[in-house]
């Protein structure tokens, strides 16, 4: 799965709250909180860069981890994504993303 | 409320974040409801191009829902372009409308844009008395068509039922509507005095025995024993709580920029065509003054027995002459629902003064929004208006 990639799906809202990201799918208005890791993964999700070179941007480059526990741990914080409509995951570059802005404090 | 919610509300609350903003786009309308308390011409409204500069400034602020509301929003002609650009930078946005404009097609492109929740205003489920609030013939079916095409879309849709005189026997009709339409429903029997400051449109008010057939019908409000249960004391924890979150995590925007603590609290902090929306956020002194308010600081309510389960609003207060003050419709509701006089009714306690009166701020400055008590504390030898 690390050589996928992922973006946005456009059926969200989203915005930074802190250094948690608050997430609600549009469609069935269940609301998420990612912690600092699944946020640094969920910016960087811009559909270009596979998951496994995000993991090693962000994630390893902010805390001391394992990159294989790292990947590990994304691979199934993207599933849980993917499985609300959070996320969209594809073997190719996803060419459609959302010009997503999640500013905020 | 979920945990989670409750959770966000929490940290926006400590982060000092907006985290909810309604804003209202325009209050042209093609309704003239009754009880509404807007005035319908266009004194200046916000571009969109201004409006799309306060999104950023919004989004960056921290703002998470987003409620666009009117007026009737739909009769901007820029509505979809705003909208587009609103879900564009990831608000999480409801619409209030009353669905008038809303035929097939417009709901395909609300349902395409992502927004999560539209809210149609339904007074009664009988053609003739829902259309004589509106005074728009045909108004009841053309909004139900519109619930019908949105919720054919997928979208999520809710029923706000605003009681009054006129409709006060039907809301067990409208509820049942609802359910017949796929959608949950909300009644509210607050009736707002006119920005003007005419206060003839609350006597539109249902009278406080019927209100109390409402508080105890089970299908409205499910265990009515609960529902209904003398409350207890207010402790600490609700003395030193906040009276509700306009001005804490919620404000409002005015069709004109004027930021206020919420719709229904007029009290002015500042206007986005002058000044950044964060400025006002963080440094309006009137937010300041509303922020700085416990239970325990109320004039009258720490002492009521009512303080920790009443839903006193602060702006409804302020309208009659003191943020501090009881909002004395809600201590109608309060005694209505349990049979315990609030304090506002013991022996010795004084009414509340006067409404205020407040006035729209049009695109040149003039004419701005002022409570009439502090226009006058501020220029004492003009007389009030």
């Amino acid at each position: 799965m690390s050589s996928v990639y992922v973006a946005p799906s456009s059926e969200i809202a989203a915005r930074r709250l802190g250094d948690e990201m608050v997430i609600m799918s549009v469609r069935d208005s269940t609301l998420f909180s990612l912690n600092e890791v699944a946020t640094l993964i969920w910016q960087a999700a811009d559909g270009s860069t596979p998951l496994h070179e995000i993991v090693q941007r962000t994630v390893c480059a902010a805390f001391d981890v394992d990159p294989s526990v790292a990947l590990e741990d994304a691979e199934r914080f993207v599933r849980e994504l993917v499985r609300h409509g959070i996320l969209s995951l594809s073997d190719r570059p996803i060419t459609r993303v959302p010009a997503t802005r999640p500013e905020g404090v | 409320m979920s945990s989670l919610m409750q959770e966000t509300n929490a940290r926006a609350l400590s982060l000092g974040v907006p985290l909810s903003v309604q804003w209202d786009l325009t209050y042209r309308c093609n309704e003239r409801c009754v009880h509404c308390y807007l005035d319908h011409e266009d004194h200046g409204e916000m571009t969109a191009a201004e409006i799309k500069g306060v999104l950023d400034q919004l989004a960056e602020a921290g703002v998470f829902f987003l409620t666009m509301s009117g007026g009737e929003v739909l009769l901007r002609k820029d509505f979809f372009d705003i909208l587009e650009y609103a879900r564009a930078m990831l608000f999480n946005v409801k619409l209030k409308t009353n669905g008038i404009l809303i035929r097939e097609r417009d709901a395909e492109r609300i349902r395409s844009l992502g927004v999560q929740q539209v809210q149609i205003s339904i007074y009664s489920h009988r053609p003739d008395v829902h259309d004589a609030i509106t005074k728009v013939r045909g108004s009841l079916s053309r909004s139900l068509d519109a619930i019908r095409f949105l919720k054919s879309k997928g979208l999520k849709v809710t029923v706000a039922n605003v009681l009054m005189r006129q409709n006060m026997r039907d809301y067990a009709g409208v509820k049942a509507l609802a359910a017949e339409l796929g959608v949950e429903v909300t009644i509210d029997p607050t009736i707002t005095p006119k920005m003007d400051g005419d206060t003839s449109v609350l006597t539109l008010r249902i009278p406080p025995r019927t209100l109390g057939e409402v508080f105890h019908d089970e299908r409205m409000v499910g265990d009515v024993t609960a529902f209904c249960a003398p409350p207890p004391g207010p402790d600490d924890s609700v003395l030193d709580g906040f009276p509700c979150s306009a001005g804490h995590t919620a404000c409002y925007i005015s069709p004109y920029g004027d930021v206020y603590p919420c719709v229904q609290f007029p009290l002015p902090c500042g206007n986005v065509r002058r000044e950044k929306f964060l400025e006002i956020w963080r440094h309006s002194k009137a937010l300041a003054e509303v922020r700085s308010i416990r239970v325990r600081d109320l004039s009258i309510c720490p002492g009521c027995r009512h303080a920790g389960t009443c839903t006193r609003c602060p702006g409804l207060a302020y309208m009659e002459g003191n943020m501090r003050g009881p909002s004395s419709a809600d201590c109608d509701k309060s005694f209505v629902r349990t049979g315990i006089p609030p304090a506002t009714m013991l022996p010795g306690a004084s009414a509340p003064s006067g409404l205020l009166q407040i006035r729209n701020r049009g695109a040149d400055g003039r004419g701005a929004p002022r409570a009439a008590g502090e226009r006058a504390r501020r220029s004492p030898r003009r007389p009030r208006s």
